[in-house]
């Protein structure tokens, strides 16, 4: 019998949990990861660097103060489905528009709630990244199954394409001192903003795009953005980016961004066992000995064997927790990236400098 | 940065007796301060005048002084110990104002000592509100509208500037006093005499009132290399207007959106670095407008508070154990890798849980008080729940604070009365939140009770959905009802009590229910990473959820109950008792489980027990964790009444009870088996009845004559004990406790005036007793025990006395096969010796008595308890040397509206240990000329 107020979500190892429906009543696959902030939950479904993945948050409510239409980092939900504990359907602030249950439905976003994902959680950390289904619509489990099995493997996945922007587009500050050409590979917001209230006029261009076609921009540095997916079958943008930390003017790489330039560089991406998602993650800047807490979120990471084996390269930031690499220079040239989101949003703003240092390196080049 | 090497000896700073606004949350600090600097093997040299702390335990410090907080003991401290630091930052306004003070008069620079862990200008910054002012708006910080009034003539200027409601507060004081708002001219101008009065350097900060905004708390710490996190940012149920201290508090912030949260952080970490060397924890103070448009700084504390106890225990991160790490010079990560091992590595708690936190009120000490809460603090206690979910946290709190209710609501005592709700919702007292749930449950419309109190509507949201499910269960009967409905209910937090309440049944039948149901309790860690690390903390809250995290162990293990919230009449040396019983249990090799739901606390630190259960001491929380760890038995004769009361129903579950049997606490309890049994030993008490109604105590009075003392019984701290001396004020008294605590066995005891009062404390194996302490009381009998000064050992007590007292301890103990602690308080008249209680269990004098003498009495009496050790196997030796006073402390100041009178029923929240040579001491002299000052009924 079909039961309304059920939902599954059967993980790709074949783990079972009931639950009930959030969202849109019906069915979503995707890899499942988990997020441990505890605020910014808007920002991070809108976050294009989710595509494609159900994503268990672990604070205990969501929903609570409702969602604004100026909190998203892309013009709609990117995540494939939403697991949680405690869903709130009713909020609380003046500021609200609407109501995250209203957000998933006009994004035709699946959800399941009631879900112990302390369990949950436990589960995933022990058994690696993995493929999982959520069902709202009384689909028998062997059906689910079925589905499941036919879902491709995040690993080997490109997905860039998309999310990013189809036609390029300008943002422009009131005095702008310096002209930035962005590739979208799936970018936040607030990588724009966080470029645009530092001076910067910047045009977006689409992934798929040339070196050639940046520079008709006349930029004075390039930044290379976050994005979905796995950066090892990118071939086309690793070439690209590799054009573009040759042409002699400031590059600054964000997550996805930071691994291409790491594969331009000759190094080695690999896929981690639990990706870093959240807002707490620690980092080290080996070059001033401060930490910092960071928002991240990636499945992959550049080798630090790689690094360490490369004359050219440098490591400038480690995260704390397993040391694995979260920034990297082109030593002696103004050419930098770090895997982590110095743009937060959500999560802290320690970061921020690193955009300090991007426009300085700009007007340095530029006199 | 590496250690600073060249501290080798410190010094820190105790909070002094409990009072309200500063309690016990400073000795936990204090505690694992110096234990985190002896773990660097640093000497460390104790000050605290309050001896009913850990922290003044031996095992604690390498040096000990139990002497007033002033700059001459800390002058002797340092003219005998080669002190090489202090740190000033653990022990509260109390420690800071003296080593301010010390610095002032250059004490610290004529020894040598540095400050560590702050520095002079940071405190001077945080404390007087004019540089905090021009600190904050320096680094571009908004603050309320405020000036600073030295005069009266100043004030009555910045009153007519700024417009009414003002907030006004005094300099450099505790938890708000002299803090109020004002709404008209009169009120003004009181409070701002009083506040100028009270502020030690005369100053009143006058600001404009931000009622209604909301109000947010942030934990930072911060190392010599300026990096900085936060460890927990706590909101506020009640909005600004409530003192925190008085405010039910929430972490996570629930009701806070990302962009205002990543605001106020920055924020925070601005103005922490604007405060000069400071390092370590520091709490951070906001408004939030309403419409999260504006949010201002309302102020800043560089040292650990309660606030950082509450962070500490919610998030399992040891704020003032990693602050003193840092005040010697290690960064946060040297400090984080150590203490939680290769993983907890300078990463932000983010949990999956919520805590809820509830202050503790006890107005009806203090009659006459003004009840309505405001900018200054009056709560004496508090307790934490921890949930999946913000409804079982809050619910879990409720069942913690032991105030009659089984959680918030489902339990027929709510308010009806629809004026009395509105008048509460706008005049906040301690029932608000309770009256906040009648109030959606009668119907008010939502927008009045949002108008009235300023509260997220989100969290009365949450309420409101409580009442729904509450008329969706009552549609049913046990036998009827669903495992999905019974599974909601427990999730919320419902009682077994709560839902045996909607349900119509007993609250057993909902037990055995919910096995059948397979509805079980599981217990999660405290886990501060959500589960993306390995957990690694031996800290536990139930829930209902999937998966237990909680192995249990195949060793012999046994649990200790602790005493819950602090209140008057049981308070922190209760929590001493439960620590040092869990050492000595350990010491035993017993497997050590504490179950605890006051996070002000030591026995709530993480590294005290083996197991920490932090669970309300609840029958229902306590019974699941003894099914799920299968221990020995209960130690309940350390954790006050709260643990005690307890007995009967474990008694009756099977459960076996460490120590004294319940049948003998239940015939100590019990007037009438207790005098016959009296009687047959050939002990004088005085005469007595009981009675169910006035009517029958009025018969009664004529056969024991007046005065009588009047009482309910099993009570603690007298409370509601009244000495009447003629029928009309019998009757009203009588009257008055059946209509206020329902209690239907009244004692009535001849009081015998002119008498004095001592009490005995002993340690007994059912055989051996030895009396480690007889204290005579320097006010008249009448004075509850706690409220008055007494004196280790007796003064002017003649042998003939002396030997009674000696042998009817030594009696009574075996009588009521007492095994561990006993207690006996006696009134002596014309050389006779009465018995007027006996309490088979750690009293409140065990404490003082422990360090006076120097002595472990309350681990003697564990191992005694756990059949490991006889009361003759142990060599007393205690340090007798003069005479040791015991003072009560009073935190009358903040009810400047209260008559200051003692009577039966105690009202002190502290106390102080005072040591004399001989009785010609002026103090002893001065305090005996005055001893019948305040004797009142």
């Amino acid at each position: 019998m079909k039961n309304e107020t059920a939902a599954v979500l059967i993980l790709e190892d074949g783990t079972i949990f009931h639950g009930k429906p959030i969202g849109k009543i019906g069915t979503t696959t995707g890899e499942i990861a988990f997020n441990t902030g505890m605020t910014g939950y808007q920002e991070v479904f809108t976050d294009p660097s989710y595509y494609g993945q159900i994503l268990v948050m672990t604070t205990a409510h969501i929903g609570n103060y409702g969602v604004h239409d100026d909190e998203i980092e892309s013009d709609s939900m990117m995540i494939a489905g939403l697991v949680t504990k405690n869903f709130s359907k009713t909020f609380s602030r003046v500021a609200a528009n609407d109501s995250m249950e209203n957000l998933m439905l006009k994004n035709n976003k699946v959800g399941i709630s009631d879900i112990d994902t302390r369990a949950l959680v436990r589960h995933i950390r022990s058994r690696g990244a993995m493929n999982a289904i959520i069902s709202s619509d009384g689909t028998s489990i062997e059906d689910l199954k079925t589905q499941l099995s036919k879902v491709p493997s995040m690993s080997g996945l490109e997905l860039s394409s998309k999310v990013c922007t189809k036609t390029a587009y300008e943002v422009k500050p009131e005095n702008p001192i310096c002209k930035i050409s962005v590739v979208d590979f799936g970018i936040k917001k607030n990588i724009i903003r966080c470029l645009v209230e530092r001076g910067a006029h910047v045009k977006v261009f689409p992934m798929h795009t040339s070196l050639q076609e940046l520079d008709t921009f006349e930029p004075d540095g390039y930044m290379l953005s976050n994005g979905p997916g796995d950066p090892g079958v990118m071939a086309d943008s690793i070439q690209l980016v590799k054009e573009v930390s040759n042409a002699g003017k400031p590059v600054f790489g964000i997550c996805l961004g930071h691994q291409l330039l790491g594969l331009s560089l000759g190094l080695k991406t690999e896929k981690m066992f639990n990706g870093h998602r959240g807002i707490n993650h620690p980092i080290l800047n080996l070059k001033t000995g401060k930490c910092e807490i960071t928002s991240q979120n990636h499945g992959f990471v550049v080798s630090k064997e790689s690094i360490e084996s490369n004359p050219i390269v440098e490591l400038t930031h480690i995260h704390l927790n397993d040391n694995t690499v979260a920034g990297l220079a082109i030593k002696d040239k103004p050419v930098f990236s770090v895997q982590y989101h110095p743009e937060a949003s959500a999560g802290p703003h320690d970061s921020r400098y690193l955009f300090d240092q991007f426009i300085a390196n700009i007007l340095k080049a530029k006199v | 940065m590496p250690k600073n090497n060249s501290i080798k000896s410190v010094l820190i700073i105790g909070s002094g007796p409990i009072v309200i606004g500063q309690a016990c949350e400073f000795d936990y600090s204090g505690t694992q301060a110096a234990k985190a600097l002896r773990e660097e093997g640093i000497e460390v040299t104790l000050i605290n005048s309050n001896p009913a702390t850990i922290m003044t335990d031996k095992m604690t410090a390498d040096n000990v002084y139990l002497k007033p907080l002033e700059p001459e003991s800390i002058i002797e401290i340092l003219k005998t110990h080669k002190i090489d630091a202090v740190l000033p930052t653990m022990g509260g306004q109390t420690a800071l104002n003296l080593s301010m003070k010390c610095d002032e008069m250059g004490i610290w620079e004529e020894y040598n000592v540095q400050m560590i862990g702050a520095d002079v200008d940071a405190i001077k910054i945080a404390e007087d509100r004019e540089l905090f002012k021009e600190a904050m708006e320096k680094i571009g910080m908004k603050l309320p509208a405020q000036k600073t009034a030295r005069s009266f003539l100043e004030g009555k200027e910045i009153a007519q500037k700024f417009g009414f409601p003002l907030c006004v507060r005094s300099s450099f004081t505790l938890g708000g006093a002299g803090a109020a708002f004002v709404h008209t001219k009169e009120e003004f101008d009181t409070l701002l005499e009083r506040g100028l009065e009270l502020s030690p350097i005369h100053e009143v900060m006058i600001d404009k009132a931000l009622i209604g905004w909301r109000e947010y708390e942030y934990e930072v710490i911060r190392d010599a290399e300026d990096n900085m996190m936060v460890v927990c940012c706590i909101e506020n149920f009640d909005p600004m207007g409530i003192h925190t201290g008085d405010s039910i508090t929430v972490a996570p912030a629930l009701a806070l959106a990302e962009e205002t949260y990543e605001k106020m952080r920055e924020q925070a970490f601005k103005m922490v670095r604007s405060m000069g060397e400071f390092v370590g924890g520091c709490n951070v103070q906001f408004a939030v407008s309403p419409d999260d448009s504006e949010v201002l700084v309302v102020e800043i504390n560089p040292r650990v508070s309660r606030s950082s106890a509450l962070a500490s225990k919610a998030t399992g991160f040891p704020i003032a154990k990693i602050a003193t790490k840092l005040a010697l010079g290690y960064t946060l990560r040297e400090v984080l890798k150590k203490s939680g091992g290769a993983e907890f590595n300078f990463k932000e708690p983010n949990f999956d849980y919520v805590i809820v936190k509830i202050p503790r009120w006890n107005f009806n000490k203090f009659k006459g008080a003004n009840r309505e809460l405001g900018l200054q603090m009056k709560s004496v206690g508090e307790v934490m729940g921890i949930g999946r979910n913000f409804q079982e946290a809050l619910q879990k709190a409720c069942q913690s604070l032991e105030i009659g209710r089984n959680g918030l609501g489902a339990d027929g005592k709510e308010l009806t009365n629809q004026q009395e709700i509105l008048q509460s919702l706008e005049n906040p007292s301690w029932n608000r939140l309770f009256h906040i749930y009648d109030a959606i449950k009668l119907g008010i419309p939502f927008k009045t009770i949002q108008d009235k109190t300023k509260i997220d509507i989100w969290y009365l949201r949450q309420i409101e959905e409580l009442i729904d499910l509450e008329r969706k269960i009552e549609k049913h009967r046990i036998d009827d009802i669903s495992r999905e409905l019974m599974l909601e209910a427990k999730e919320r937090g419902y009682a077994d009590r709560q839902i045996a309440h909607l349900l119509r049944c007993l609250e057993s039948e909902v037990y055995k229910k919910r096995e059948e149901l397979g509805v079980k309790r599981v217990f999660n860690v405290v886990d501060p990473f959500a589960p993306e690390l390995e957990e690694y903390s031996p800290f536990y809250y139930s829930t209902f959820g999937v998966a237990d995290e909680s192995p249990v162990t195949p060793k012999k293990k046994v649990v200790i109950l602790g005493s819950g919230p602090n209140r008057i009449g049981q308070g922190i040396e209760f929590d001493y008792s439960c620590v040092h019983g869990v050492l000595a249990a350990k010491e035993c090799g017993y497997e050590t489980i504490m179950i605890n739901c006051n996070p002000e606390t030591v026995s709530t630190d993480a590294d005290t027990a083996d197991k920490l259960y932090f669970e309300p001491v609840f029958w229902e929380h306590i019974y699941d964790i003894i099914q799920h760890e299968k221990p020995e038995g209960v130690i309940v004769q350390l954790g006050g009444q709260t643990a005690l009361k307890l007995a009967e129903k474990l008694n009756r579950y099977g459960i076996p009870i460490i120590g004294t049997s319940f049948e003998a606490l239940d015939l100590a309890e019990d007037r009438g088996r207790f005098s016959k049994m009296l009687e047959e030993n050939n002990v004088l008490f005085p005469k007595y009845g009981v009675v169910e109604s006035a009517e029958q105590a009025l018969e009664l009075s004529k056969d024991l004559g007046f005065p009588l003392l009047v009482r309910p019984s099993y009570v603690l701290g007298g409370q509601k004990m009244k000495i009447v001396i003629n029928e009309e004020e019998l009757e009203q008294h009588v009257v008055d406790i059946i209509g206020e605590m329902g209690a239907n066995h009244i004692l009535l005891d001849h009081f015998i005036g002119g008498a004095v009062e001592c009490e005995a404390d002993a340690i007994c194996d059912g055989e051996n007793v030895y009396i480690i302490g007889i204290m005579q009381h320097i006010e008249p009998a009448g004075i509850h025990s706690g409220d008055s000064y007494a004196v280790l050992p007796p003064y002017n007590l003649g042998d003939l006395v002396m030997t009674q007292i000696i042998e009817i301890t030594k009696k009574v103990a075996v009588a009521l096969k007492t095994v561990g602690l006993i207690n006996i308080q006696y009134v002596v008249k014309d050389d006779k010796v009465y018995v007027i209680e006996a309490n088979p269990r750690a009293s409140r004098t065990v404490p003082f008595i422990a360090k006076a003498y120097d002595e472990p009495y309350v681990n003697y009496a564990t191992k005694i308890m756990l059949g490991e050790k006889k009361v003759t196997d142990f060599t007393f030796n205690p340090k007798k040397e003069g005479y040791a006073i015991k003072i009560p402390v009073f935190s009358y100041n903040k009810f400047p509206e209260v008559k200051k009178e003692l009577g039966p029923e105690m009202k002190s929240t502290g106390e102080a240990i005072q040591f004399i040579k001989d009785l010609r001491d002026p103090f002893f002299m001065d305090i005996y000329a005055k001893r019948n000052m305040h004797l009142s009924r």
